[in-house]
Formats: C-alpha cells, structure tokens, sequence
C-alpha cells in the first residue's frame, strides 16, 4: 500500500454473486412482471426501436400459465405439445446420458436442464433448412428436429454408430442434414461462422438464416464482438443468441460483464435489433424468435436475443456447482422451471391434464432406456468403441497424405499404399 | 506468354478465378474499392462488382470466421489478411476452426478457404510488418502451407490452392512481389523482367501442392530454401562458384520428401535457409527429416541459416536479414566438414 486509505477514493473492484454456498438465495430483487409493457413493434423497426425491450424482459406467461400481451404468439396446440415433449425428451435423455456418466459408460456429458425452452422453442420457430450454429448445450434443437436419439447416444458413447466416429467429446454433434453445425468445444467461435453462412445465403439468394448461440461468459470473447460487428456491416440474415444462465462454469454472470448492462443491450451499439426474453417462457422465446427470422428473412438483418434463465445443474459432469453456489439456487430462480411452465399453460388453455403428461414422460421414459441400450450394444468407452483406429488418420485432409500414411504404418494400423 | 511480376500473375489469377467460378468471393482489409495495398486485388471490384472482391472491417478474427462459415456453405472464399503480421487474432479460427472442421465432423462439414498474406522483410516494415510466422501452421494439422518465390509458380500454385477442398496458406513473400532479391539491399532493385519466372503464361496451369522446384542442379551440397531465401541462396551460390542444388520448397505441407532426399543422398550435404526466426522455426522440421531420411548419405551435419531469435528490427534490418554472407558461410563451413 503506496497510500493511506483515507487519500484516495481508488480501489479495484471485484465482482462477486450474490450468493455462495450456506447463502440462502434470494432473488427478491427481481420484479417478475407480465412483459414490462413492451409492445411487439413492426419486423422492420429502426434498431433503436428496440432499446426498451433490450433492458426490459419481454414475456407472455405469467406463472400460473396464463398467456396474454402483444408478444402472444399464433401457435397451435399440437406445435406446443411438440414442443412439450423435445424439451421432456432432451431432459429424460439428458438424465440418462448423466447417469451413463457417472456409471463409466461415457467420458463426459453436458446437461441443459432448465434451458430447453430456449433451444425447442426457437427451433421450432424456424424452418429445418436455417443453419443452426449451436454450443454444446443445444442438444434440444437436435431433438426438436427428430435427429435420431440413438445417433446422439451413441456419438456420447464414443462408438461405431457415431457418424463423426468417436472424434469429439461427446454432446458434440454434428449434422448437415439437420442444419447442425460441428460443435467446437472453443467458445464463440461458432458465432461469427454463423455471420459467414448467413452471408453465403444472402450471396446465393437463398431464403434461408443462420441462427447461433453464445454463452452470458463466452459474450468476453472477441467472436462476439466481430460477429455483431459483421453482421451489422452487411446485414447478414441471422439470429444472433445469448443464453445468459447466470453461470460460466463457476463464473457469475458479472464476470462477463453483465451487472451494468444487459446483454441484450450489447447488440444496440452495433445498430441491431435487441430483445431480451424469458427463456423460460416457451411462447415468448417462441416468439421473439419469430420476429428475429422474420426480420431477417425480409431483408432486415440480424437480431440480438438475450435468453434470460438459470443453469439448473453443473456446468458437466466434470463440475460440482455445490462449490461455488448455494444448491438451492436453481430452485428459487423466480422464473421457475420451462417444461412446467409450459405443461401448466396447456392445461389452462384444456389442451393437455396430467394424466396425459404422465403418460407421456413414461412413454419417453421407455424410449429413452430402450434407445439407450441398442446405442450401447455398438460399444463404448467402457466396453470398446469398435471404431477402427486406422480412421484416426484419415480426413486431416480430403485425401490421405504420405506424411499421415507413414504415420499410420509406424503406428501399426496399415498403409493406404497399394 | 506475358511479362508479370508477382503482383499481376497472383491478380489475373484471382480474376481468372473470380470469372470461372462464382462462389469465389475475396475479402480483406481495403482489398476492395482500393485494391489492396500492394495492389494484388486491383481492379477486381470494378470488373467483377461488390459482392465478388469486398473491404471488410479491421479484425482478422472476423475475416477467417465469416470465411470459415461461408466456406461451409459451399462458396470458396479467398481472403487476404494485409500483412501476415495482422494475423495471430485470427489464429484461433485457423487453428481451432478452419483446420479441424473437415476431421472432427467426418467430412460433414469442410473449409476450402484460401488465406493469401504477405510475408518476410526487407521493406523497412520493422517488427509488425516483416514476419515470417509460417512454422505457426505448418505445425497445425489440416491446413496446408504454400509459399511461391516467383510470378510463374505464384499462379499455378495460387490456381491450386483456391481450387482445393483443404484450407490453405498462401504466404506471398512481399520482398519478391515487384522483382527477384538477393538480398544485397545496396543494389538497384531488380524487376522480374530479368527472370525466365516472370514469364507468365496466358492460360492457366495449376502446380500441384507438395511438388519442390529444382532451382539450380548441383552435387556438392543441397540448399533447402523458400520464398525470398531462394533468391539469396542462389545469388551467394553464384557468387561463390559453389556446385550446390538448390531446392525451392514452394509448398511447406504438404512438402516434397522425395526430391529433397534423392538431392541429399546425391550430394552428402545439407543446408537449410530460411528468413524466419530460428528456433522451433521450419528449418528445425527440414533438418530432423532430412536426419531421419538421409543420415546414412550425409557427410557433415545439416546447417540452418534463419534469422536471429529476435523481433525482427527497423533499423537493423540488414543486420537480421540472413543475407548471402551468412548463407555462404554456412555453405562453406558444411562443404569444409569432413
């Protein structure tokens, strides 16, 4: 210390949550209000039009189910009973593979419990041929999509059903039939590639959109800003997401930057729409996400969501948030749990009771364990993963080359030579 | 058969491309309206229109990931990032993205991007505009590293490279755009006039990646070299009436085994040049290979001439610049071993 205390109002802050483990959480600071009187404006708005829905939370449920407000989407019933069950399919399938984990079956394995609105509902929201550019918790547009379960378990079983042959870690998919691109485990790196697809479409005259996702703490990384950044530039067709969980791993949120400042607004600045959403509220999310591809699609550009929820669970199965947050955390989030939220506003609207949605869980349930065992009988790390260990030289490069070839014959796996 | 220098083979053959194909879009920073700043993309925009050969903002991350995207899509970008300098924000998305798509989807996804950038010294560009940082991706899998030293290799190589499904370094050595150098900075500066190199044909050719350039038959001593080196090499061979074999690498990945060692195992001899920094620098991967491939044939140990281990500095430029008495030092000293 160079100087008394008392001389100099300057001192380095620290951010730090508001709770930690032995806290008792209280979010009482939150106002859960209907939709904070953000009307949906027109698809083709000034971006600086969107200023108030940036810091606000745009919503259409309230708690009890109960939908209303001008963000009300026209959705049907049975669009909403889909969704209903890829987000209890992504979470019984998600249960499965972490207790899969836990029993040695498969390295690693990422949950997205609490946030499958935001992957189903926006999913749905768009058309099979959008690119999305997801991170490694979008397992739900996969399933949203109807990606056979099986080809996913068994690329986290690191075995030969894995159309990547075991490459990745698991929960990183990859599918262009899909529109699912590689994931990389390098956070934000996706989301300026997602700008490059969206521009190649606008190139082509194609209809079709990019959509990609970032985490609240992947938000620091330069990608971030070159992608909002070149999406403004040239206008690129794209819908650029934030799902702020509250949690980059152990890091809260503030470490991202975001107690001054909603993540949302960051896209302002770079004179694009913005809007920041309950991601727990399946209709809103569903229709923010309308009114992002649909500005798009017309030639509006890109659009910044802010998805406001809460990691229910670790960040994987490598994590244990019990050291950094209190456990009761997840459950006292004031803007509850998706899949209830979601199952609760179908009953008020007399379009699903729960005898149905009981039955349902158990007819995923099955389903789940079922899949489960014919992707384990093709093998896993436990087991053998029957991939063949020559193909760990191949696809470096379109063609083999002497260089991996000569490595491949040291190694003992064979030669390509004739 | 036309007269250019490095500059107009590397710019018809971007025209060339941009009108036999249109997914071929070219981006960078002031590539567009302006042309580049050492005028490699000249013209572009006002022959083939904004869309095919734009500027874009000041952020190398930026070009490559949106390349990387569009590449995915199916166009073939073809980006310059101004000096390879500028490069290192990008090297994620090289290193991490572009290189490993193609593997870590099982083909489902690939990068066939081009990323031309200029490289090397000479010029008075101090430690921010000279580098020589090619041992940074010849070190990463799944990308390949091509470097030409002359206009004629510059467009078959640069035809290829576009052309392949892999993503590629174009590393354009700037020393060379406008003429040969050999490395003497004293002397009037050469045009490619005087070179059999700058002869260009007017049709296309396409140079196979991987396939060295026997510069200069010899049996003496082998000279493993590429870019500007080439040229300095071969000025301090001549000036020194030294018998050595002058290979031009012309593509460090994938790189051409067989004729560097049917070279060495004639001469005994080996040599390696090159103007980057010397430690864990390409030459390190020459001299270990050509160990593993040739020891039995090599009558002295292999010798790197690089620059030093330093920044490369403005007012000392000559000073780092690893110039024909350096070269020829070298060369005698391995010639001398017995």
């Amino acid at each position: 210390m160079t100087k008394d205390e008392s001389d100099t109002n300057s001192d380095l802050y620290i951010p730090e949550p508001l709770h930690r483990p032995g806290d008792t959480p209280d979010f009482s600071h939150i106002h859960v209000r209907r939709n904070d009187n953000l009307e949906q404006p027109d698809v083709l708005v000034d971006s600086y039009e969107t200023e108030r829905h940036a810091g606000g939370l745009i919503r259409v449920m309230d708690m009890q189910g109960v939908a209303s407000g001008p963000w009300l989407p026209q959705v049907t019933p049975d669009i909403l009973r889909k969704g209903l069950r890829a987000m209890l399919l992504t979470r019984l399938m998600d249960d499965r593979m972490f207790a899969m984990q836990r029993q040695g079956k498969l390295s690693f394995y990422l949950k997205s419990r609490g946030e499958e609105a935001v992957s189903v509902a926006q999913t749905l929201a768009i058309r099979k041929t959008d690119m999305v550019f997801p991170t490694y918790r979008q397992q739900g547009v996969l399933i949203a999509r109807d990606y056979p379960m099986k080809r996913m378990m068994c690329q986290c079983l690191s075995n030969a059903g894995d159309s990547s042959l075991g490459r990745q870690m698991p929960t990183m998919y990859s599918s262009r039939e899909y529109g699912f691109f590689s994931i990389s485990g390098n956070l934000g790196t996706q989301f300026i590639q997602s700008v490059g697809w969206a521009m190649a479409s606008a190139y082509k005259r194609r209809d079709d959109l990019a959509m990609a996702y970032i985490g609240d703490g992947s938000t620091a990384e330069g990608d971030f800003h070159y992608a909002l950044n070149f999406a403004s530039t040239y206008r690129a067709p794209v819908v650029l997401n934030i799902v702020n969980n509250q949690w980059a791993i152990s890091s809260f949120q503030g470490i991202a930057g975001g107690q001054s400042k909603t993540f949302a607004s960051r896209g302002l600045g770079y004179g694009l729409a913005s809007l920041r959403v309950d991601g727990n509220d399946f209709l809103a999310v569903y229709a923010v996400t309308r009114w992002a591809a649909e500005r798009a699609r017309r030639g509006g550009g890109a659009t910044v969501i802010e998805h406001y929820t809460y990691r229910a669970e670790g960040h994987s199965s490598s994590d244990d948030p019990s050291k950094y947050r209190p456990n009761e955390e997840a459950s006292a989030w004031p803007y509850g749990d998706p899949i209830e939220r979601l199952k609760q506003h179908l009953i008020v609207i007399g379009e699903w009771d729960d005898a149905r949605h009981n039955a349902l869980v158990d007819d995923l349930s099955t389903y789940v364990r079922d899949t489960y065992k014919e992707a384990e009988a093709l093998g896993s790390i436990a087991a053998g993963t029957g991939i063949d260990p020559k193909t760990m030289f191949e696809g470096v490069y379109e063609h083999m080359t002497p260089t991996l070839d000569e490595q491949a014959r040291v190694s003992g796996v064979g030669t390509w030579r004739e | 058969m036309a007269r250019m220098n490095m500059i107009e083979a590397i710019r018809s053959t971007l025209a060339y491309q941009l009108q036999k194909d249109d997914d071929v879009l070219i981006f960078g920073e002031d590539v567009g309206y302006f042309g580049g700043v050492f005028r490699c993309t000249d013209g572009l925009q006002e022959t083939y229109g904004l869309k095919r050969c734009f500027d874009t903002p000041i952020s190398e991350g930026g070009i490559i990931g949106v390349a990387i995207g569009m590449a995915a899509a199916g166009l073939r970008p073809v980006v310059e990032i101004q000096f390879s300098d500028y490069i290192y924000p990008a090297y994620d998305q090289i290193a991490s993205e572009a290189a490993r798509l193609r593997y870590r989807s099982n083909g489902d996804f690939t990068a066939p991007l081009t990323i031309r950038t200029p490289v090397g010294g000479g010029i008075y560009g101090g430690e921010t505009h000279s580098q020589s940082p090619e041992a940074l991706f010849t070190h990463i899998c799944g990308i390949k590293s091509v470097i030409p030293s002359n206009p004629y290799d510059a467009k078959g190589l640069l035809n290829t490279a576009i052309e392949t499904n892999d993503p590629v370094m174009f590393f354009e050595p700037k020393r060379l755009y406008n003429g040969p150098f050999d490395g003497d900075p004293d002397k009037p500066a050469m045009s490619w006039d005087s070179s059999e190199l700058g002869e260009v044909p007017d049709e296309e050719y396409r140079i196979p990646l991987g396939e060295a350039r026997t510069i200069r038959e010899g049996n003496a001593i082998t000279i493993l070299a590429y870019g500007t080196m080439v040229w300095v090499a071969e000025a301090a061979v001549r000036s020194h009436g030294i018998d050595a074999e002058i290979i031009d690498l012309r593509s460090l990945i994938p790189l051409d085994m067989k004729t560097i060692s049917a070279s060495v195992e004639k001469t005994g001899r080996c040599v390696v040049v090159h103007e980057a920094t010397r430690t864990s620098g390409f030459g390190a991967e020459l001299a270990a290979l050509v160990q593993e491939h040739c020891f039995y044939s090599l009558e002295a140990p292999v010798q790197r001439v690089t620059g030093w281990d330093t920044p490369y500095p403005h007012a000392l430029e000559w000073h780092y610049f690893p110039g024909q008495a350096r070269v020829a030092a070298a060369l005698e000293q391995v010639l001398e071993a017995a």
